[in-house]
C-alpha cells in the first residue's frame, strides 16, 4: 500500500475518496431515511445531459454537471411535491431524458475525444488537485449547512407533519436538501461514476443504519464505511489491475451482504420492520 | 362563558373534487375533550389535518385562539397516528421528545437546558425517562405512543390533537391512555380522532360524529339515532365498555337469544 503512494495520482485518488466519503455519509444517510434513493439514481443519470452540455458549449466539465445537476433536482424537487402520486414515473422519464440529451450533445460536440467511460464508471485514478479543493469546498458547503438545519432536517426526516405544524419550512428545506443531493451525487461521479454512484451513496448508511442510536451516529458511521470501501477497494483494485469504481462498489456489496447475513443471525425476519 | 379556543364555521373540502367534509361547523371551548367519531374515511382526520393548517380549506374559515391556523403552533400539541412511522429510524426517546421544542430558524442544533429540562419533565410524567437513549423503534406500541404524547406535551399545550390514539394498541394500554389524557385534560384541552367508540366514550366529555358533515353532541353518551347519522351503513359495533345500558338494538336482539333457552 505505501509503494503506491509515492504516486501523486494515488494520493489524489485516496483524497478524493475521503472527501468524497463525507458527502455519502451524510447526504447518504438523508436519502436513505428519506426513501429518495431513486429520485438520487435519476439526478446522477441526468446529470449525463450535463457533461454532455459541457463539450458542446465548451464548458468546463464541473461547470455544465453541477449546474445541470443542480437544475434536474429543483425540477424534481417541485415535480415530487405537487405531484407526488406520479413522482416516480416522472423521475424515470428525466432520468432518460437527461442521459439521451448527453449523448446526442456528445455526438454533435466536435472534436469529441473524451473517454465516456469514465464519466460512467469514474476515474478516480485521475483526480486532478484542482477538483480536490472543489470536493473540499462542496464539502464544507454540505457541513455547514446540514449543521445549520440539523434538528430541522432531522424533525422533516423523522415527521413531516409535525415539523410543518413547529413552523419549520418544509419546502424549503426539501430543496436544499435535494440541492445537496445534487452536489454530492457530483462529486460521487468522479469516484464511481454515474451508473455506480447509488451503491456508495446508500449502501453505507443502510448498514450503519443498524448500529446507529441517532441521525448523527448514522452519519458518522457512514462516512467510516465509506472511506473503508473507497480504501481497500482502491488498494484491491491497484494490486489486481481492476477497474477502480467497480472495485469499490462489489467491496461495499460484499460488505452489504455481510452485514445481512449477520442481521439474519439476529433476527429470522431481516427485513421486517415490526409493522 | 368557557373561553373559546377554537372555532370551525361553514368548513368545505374536497380532495381530487370528491367532497370529504360539507359545512363544518365546530366550537371547541377551553377544557373539553372532544372525541371525533366516524368511519374510516369519514374526514375526521382531514377535519383534524385542516384544524392544524396541513391543509387548506375549499370555503370556511378555521379559528385557534382568535388567530388564522398556523399563527399559534407554539401553543399545540399534536399526536399522530404511530402507523406512519418508519420504525427503523435512528432516533433515540429523547431526541423524539425535543423535537416538541424545535423552533425553526434557531439554528446549530442546539437545544437550551431549560427545553431538556421540559423534556424530561414531560418523559418523567409519561414514565418513559428510564427509556431515554432507547431507539423509538425498539419499544412497544404502548410505550411509542407515550413517546409522542410525551412530544405533544413537552411544550406545554394549551389544546392537544391526537390522531387515532388507541390505533395497533391492546385494550389495556388503552385504557391507561385514557387515564392519563382525563388527567391531562384538567389543565389541557383535548381533542381525540378515534374509529373506537367503546374506549372513547366512556372517557371523553362530549362526542362529534364526522361523516362528510359533523354532528356535534355535548355529552359523551352514544345514542343509536347518533350512529345511524353517522356511519348511515351497517350495525356498528358498540362495546359496552362500562356502559352497558346503552347496548344497541342489535346486542339486545341477542341478549333475547340468550335468556331464551
Amino acid at each position: 500500500m505505501l509503494e503506491a503512494l509515492q504516486f501523486e495520482f494515488m494520493r489524489n485518488a485516496l483524497m478524493a475518496g475521503l472527501l468524497t466519503s463525507i458527502a455519502c455519509g451524510v447526504i447518504g444517510t438523508f436519502v436513505v431515511v428519506n426513501r429518495i434513493v431513486f429520485l438520487s439514481g435519476g439526478i446522477a443519470h441526468a446529470a449525463y445531459g450535463g457533461i454532455g452540455l459541457a463539450f458542446f458549449f465548451g464548458l468546463p466539465f464541473v461547470v455544465g454537471t453541477l449546474g445541470f445537476a443542480l437544475l434536474i433536482a429543483m425540477v424534481m424537487a417541485v415535480v415530487t411535491l405537487k405531484a407526488r402520486h406520479r413522482s416516480d414515473t416522472i423521475i424515470g422519464v428525466l432520468w432518460a431524458i437527461g442521459m439521451a440529451l448527453g449523448v446526442i450533445l456528445l455526438d454533435l460536440s466536435p472534436g469529441y475525444n473524451v473517454d465516456l467511460m469514465s464519466f460512467l464508471f469514474g476515474s478516480i485514478l485521475a483526480v486532478p488537485p484542482a477538483d480536490l479543493w472543489l470536493m473540499l469546498v462542496l464539502n464544507i458547503l454540505i457541513l455547514l449547512t446540514v449543521g445549520y438545519f440539523y434538528n430541522d432536517f432531522l424533525a422533516l426526516s423523522y415527521d413531516e407533519d409535525f415539523a410543518k405544524i413547529r413552523g419549520v419550512r418544509v419546502k424549503l428545506l426539501y430543496f436544499v436538501l435535494l440541492a445537496m443531493v445534487a452536489l454530492s451525487v457530483v462529486m460521487i461521479i468522479r469516484i464511481v461514476g454515474l451508473i455506480l454512484v447509488i451503491a456508495l451513496l446508500t449502501i453505507p448508511p443502510y448498514i450503519a443504519e443498524k448500529y446507529s442510536g441517532s441521525l448523527r451516529a448514522m452519519m458518522f458511521l457512514s462516512f467510516i464505511l465509506s472511506c473503508f470501501f473507497t480504501m481497500v477497494g482502491l488498494w484491491v483494485s491497484y494490486f489486481f489491475n481492476l477497474t477502480s469504481g467497480a472495485t469499490i462498489i462489489l467491496v461495499a456489496g460484499v460488505c452489504f451482504f455481510i452485514s445481512l447475513f449477520f442481521e439474519l443471525l439476529r433476527s429470522p425476519r431481516p427485513f421486517s420492520n415490526k409493522n | 362563558m368557557r373561553d373559546v379556543i377554537i372555532e370551525v364555521r361553514d368548513l368545505w373540502f374536497s380532495f381530487n373534487s370528491i367532497p370529504v367534509l360539507k359545512e363544518v361547523n365546530l366550537t371547541v371551548h377551553r377544557g373539553d375533550f372532544i372525541a371525533l367519531l366516524g368511519p374510516n374515511g369519514g374526514g375526521k382526520t382531514t377535519l383534524l389535518k385542516l384544524m392544524l393548517g396541513l391543509l387548506k380549506p375549499d370555503r370556511g374559515t378555521i379559528k385557534i385562539f382568535n388567530e388564522p391556523v398556523g399563527k399559534s403552533s407554539h401553543r399545540i400539541g399534536y399526536m399522530p397516528q404511530h402507523l406512519h412511522f418508519n420504525q427503523s429510524f435512528p432516533i433515540s426517546v429523547l431526541d423524539v421528545v425535543l423535537m416538541g421544542k424545535l423552533r425553526p430558524g434557531k439554528g446549530w442544533s442546539r437545544y437550551s437546558s431549560k427545553d431538556r429540562l421540559a423534556a424530561q419533565k414531560a418523559m418523567e410524567q409519561m414514565e418513559m425517562w428510564d427509556f431515554r437513549n432507547r431507539r423509538v423503534g425498539e419499544l412497544s406500541g404502548g410505550q411509542q405512543q407515550r413517546v409522542f404524547i410525551a412530544r405533544a406535551l413537552v411544550d406545554e399545550p394549551e389544546v392537544l390533537f391526537l390522531d387515532e390514539p388507541t390505533a395497533s394498541v391492546d385494550t389495556k394500554h388503552q385504557t391507561d391512555l385514557f387515564d392519563i389524557l382525563k388527567e391531562l385534560n384538567k389543565t389541557v384541552t383535548i381533542i381525540v380522532v378515534s374509529h373506537d367508540v367503546g374506549i372513547v366514550s366512556s372517557h371523553v366529555k362530549s362526542v362529534a360524529c364526522v361523516n362528510q358533515q359533523l354532528y356535534y353532541h355535548d355529552d359523551s353518551e352514544i345514542t343509536q339515532e347518533m350512529l345511524d347519522m353517522a356511519y348511515q351503513c351497517c350495525p356498528v359495533d358498540l362495546v359496552a365498555h362500562g356502559m352497558p345500558h346503552r347496548v344497541l338494538q342489535e346486542h339486545e336482539d341477542e341478549q333475547d337469544k340468550e335468556s331464551g333457552p
